[in-house]
């Protein structure tokens, strides 16, 4: 519990096992899609991967890592 | 300004054009450059005469391919001409990436710490070429002919090719039985045979810069994306031979091209890169474009394409010079058996088979990484930019970064001529593997030079036979290795083992470190068959001298009687 607070329980390091190929095949998914539509597709796919994942406290861990350093002006 | 003195190669009127015999040439190779040159040299080592022609007069313009790796130094080396590259190159193996204001990480290359070749040297193509024409100039099997400009090709006859060339002395025809286009990107042979690419052209144009300059900088590689100090999206920085610097700078689509070769426009983003502060003097001013595309095929009949002509990459990760070296490196061995009576024709159709995915390999891993520096669209810049920022903070991030991953020698791993692979699991060097290049003492007459493994190969068939003695391997087999050092088709088996002197009959190679016991993941017994040009096509934990001569035919695509197809199928 102790190791968890400290250095958190978020996967940072390399477990892709195709990295390269991964993001080309992530690219290609938002090929010949606006940016609506882009939007729309990648909060699906961040939906399907949350639920993968299901811990409520890796995701909230993830979300915060995602949101850091972007202050947002709207 | 440049320092580098231009050479002028003389120009002789053709045996054709002078009233002597024109014979016909087992082999001619269209394009003086680093692949062709390089083609050329490795056909002579295999006794085979070639006639290179070349629209030229002098070496590259320009330094354009200047990061020649590893794997192209060791192709170099067994030509006997890597040590001039390696006296002017600049040697390096580490790189840094920046993402506007901070380092994201520092790389190192060198994958065998006691390798005989650093991962990379940087050299000048002029030096390069330079270099292999010298070699070239004073070997008997070449004849290399400037300004013999190829106009046309004529393929209709079934056991040779005709070639039309345009000289200072007027036109003549030259025939030969194999033909080899190493003519580049803008390739005339293939425009001649209206051959088309697959593949991508990239909206997007490069400016490259060689400037000469006084300054410590260390020696790696610098990539930038989104530089603090440039409106330029990325930036590469590389050192090259004389204290001459290679920047390129991204310029985007819509330029004027005009406008920004000049050098009063190139002076302020210099300037933003290196600071105020520094003097320097251009020595080249370019801008490109690039492509990511290849012919579908890369032997039609007689006419081989090889290089630039088969398959041109974008520029990161060093792919194009490289990835040509390693067609010359493939084909000149096969060619070299065909044409010496020791291999069916069948075996030069394996060419294709194996550098087609290669250059597909190549092809692949540039178009990813031009796609990462060059985002199209707004999402795909979304995604670049989150994985830039992750990679600050998180290591996975930093897997996905790629700013060119650098050229390696492509596994030959589904070739046609692999065949036996037993025992091993996947570990040491697997079929279609390069030999690395680890230290070893070679202890056997005129082995004095062998410093590394690829030293003792050579060019032929080799065995590498791991024991501690002679004495441990059985008779039949020690006689059955002999036996086929003596064939046609010989194969010069060496014994590597832990202890010196180990050898009386094969040749001894001493493991002193272990580094190659360890590299090919080797125990009392194994046995490795290397092709001519080091790959690996066979091995085994124990070995079947029947087994063996199969793996033989396989690697030279020859058709095998029912009874060792059956062998070769249990």
């Amino acid at each position: 519990m102790s190791d968890a607070q400290a250095g958190g329980r978020l996967a940072t390091e390399l477990r892709l096992d195709d990295a390269d190929g991964f993001y080309e095949r992530l690219i290609d998914m938002n090929k010949g899609l606006t940016e609506q539509e882009a939007l729309h597709v990648n909060a699906k796919l961040v939906l399907l991967l949350a639920n993968h994942i299901g811990e409520s406290d890796v995701l909230e861990e993830a979300m915060a890592a995602a949101r850091a350093g972007v202050e947002g002006s709207a | 300004m440049t320092t580098y003195t231009y050479p002028r190669f003389d120009y002789v009127k053709p045996a054709e054009l002078s009233g002597g015999t024109a014979s016909r040439h087992p082999v001619a190779v269209v394009g003086a450059g680093l692949v062709g040159l390089t083609m050329a040299l490795d056909l002579a080592q295999r006794g085979i005469a070639c006639v290179v022609l070349d629209d030229d007069e002098t070496v590259s313009h320009g330094s354009r391919s200047i990061c020649q790796a590893k794997r192209t130094l060791e192709i170099w080396d067994r030509l006997g001409v890597a040590g001039k590259m390696m006296d002017q190159g600049v040697t390096w193996n580490d790189g840094r990436v920046f993402y506007r204001d901070s380092e994201l990480y520092q790389f190192n290359l060198q994958d065998i710490p006691d390798s005989k070749f650093p991962a990379f040297i940087n050299l000048q193509q002029y030096y390069v070429e330079q270099y292999l024409v010298e070699a070239a100039q004073v070997n008997d099997l070449i004849e290399l002919r400037w300004r013999n400009q190829v106009t046309g090709i004529d393929t209709a006859a079934a056991d040779g090719v005709t070639v039309h060339v345009d000289t200072p002395d007027g036109k003549y025809s030259l025939s030969c039985d194999w033909l080899i286009a190493a003519d580049g990107a803008r390739s005339t042979i293939r425009r001649e045979m209206g051959l088309d690419f697959i593949g991508e052209v990239f909206q997007d144009h490069f400016l490259i810069a060689d400037i000469e300059m006084q300054v410590d900088f260390p020696v790696e590689r610098r990539f930038w994306f989104d530089p603090p100090w440039g409106p330029e999206q990325s930036a590469l920085l590389h050192m090259q031979s004389d204290n001459k610097w290679r920047l390129d700078f991204q310029l985007g689509w819509d330029i004027d091209k005009e406008r920004e070769v000049k050098p009063e426009n190139v002076i302020p983003r210099v300037k933003r890169m290196i600071g105020d502060d520094i003097e320097f003097e251009f020595e080249w001013i370019s801008i490109y474009t690039f492509q990511c595309r290849r012919l579908e095929k890369f032997k039609h009949g007689r006419v081989f394409f090889i290089g630039d002509a088969a398959h041109q990459v974008s520029p990161f990760g060093a792919r194009g010079g490289n990835t040509g070296v390693q067609d010359a490196d493939n084909l000149g061995w096969k060619l070299g058996l065909v044409l010496n009576g020791r291999a069916p024709e069948a075996l030069l159709e394996s060419y294709d088979q194996e550098r087609v995915p290669a250059s597909a390999e190549s092809i692949m891993h540039s178009t990813r990484a031009t796609d990462f520096i060059t985002p199209k669209g707004p999402v795909s810049r979304a995604f670049r930019d989150a994985v830039l920022e992750l990679a600050r903070d998180y290591p996975f991030a930093r897997a996905l970064v790629n700013s060119g991953r650098l050229s390696t020698p492509t596994l030959l791993r589904d070739s046609p001529l692999n065949s036996y692979n037993v025992g091993f699991n996947g570990t040491g060097v697997t079929l279609g593997t390069p030999c690395p290049s680890v230290p070893v003492e070679a202890q056997y007459e005129g082995g004095d030079a062998v410093s590394h493994l690829p030293d003792a190969l050579g060019g032929g068939f080799c065995g590498l036979y791991f024991a501690e003695t002679e004495g441990d391997i059985p008779g039949d087999i020690l006689s059955g290795l002999l036996d086929l050092a003596g064939a046609d088709l010989p194969v010069s088996t060496f014994l590597v083992s832990p202890l010196q002197n180990a050898a009386s009959k094969l040749r001894g190679l001493f493991d002193r470190l272990g580094a190659v016991t360890q590299a090919l993941a080797a125990e009392p017994g194994t046995f490795y068959l290397v092709r001519p040009d080091q790959h690996v096509c066979a091995r085994w934990r124990s070995l079947d001298i029947g087994q063996l001569e199969t793996a033989l035919h396989t690697a030279v695509a020859q058709r095998q009687s029912g009874a060792e197809q059956a062998a070769s199928g249990g």
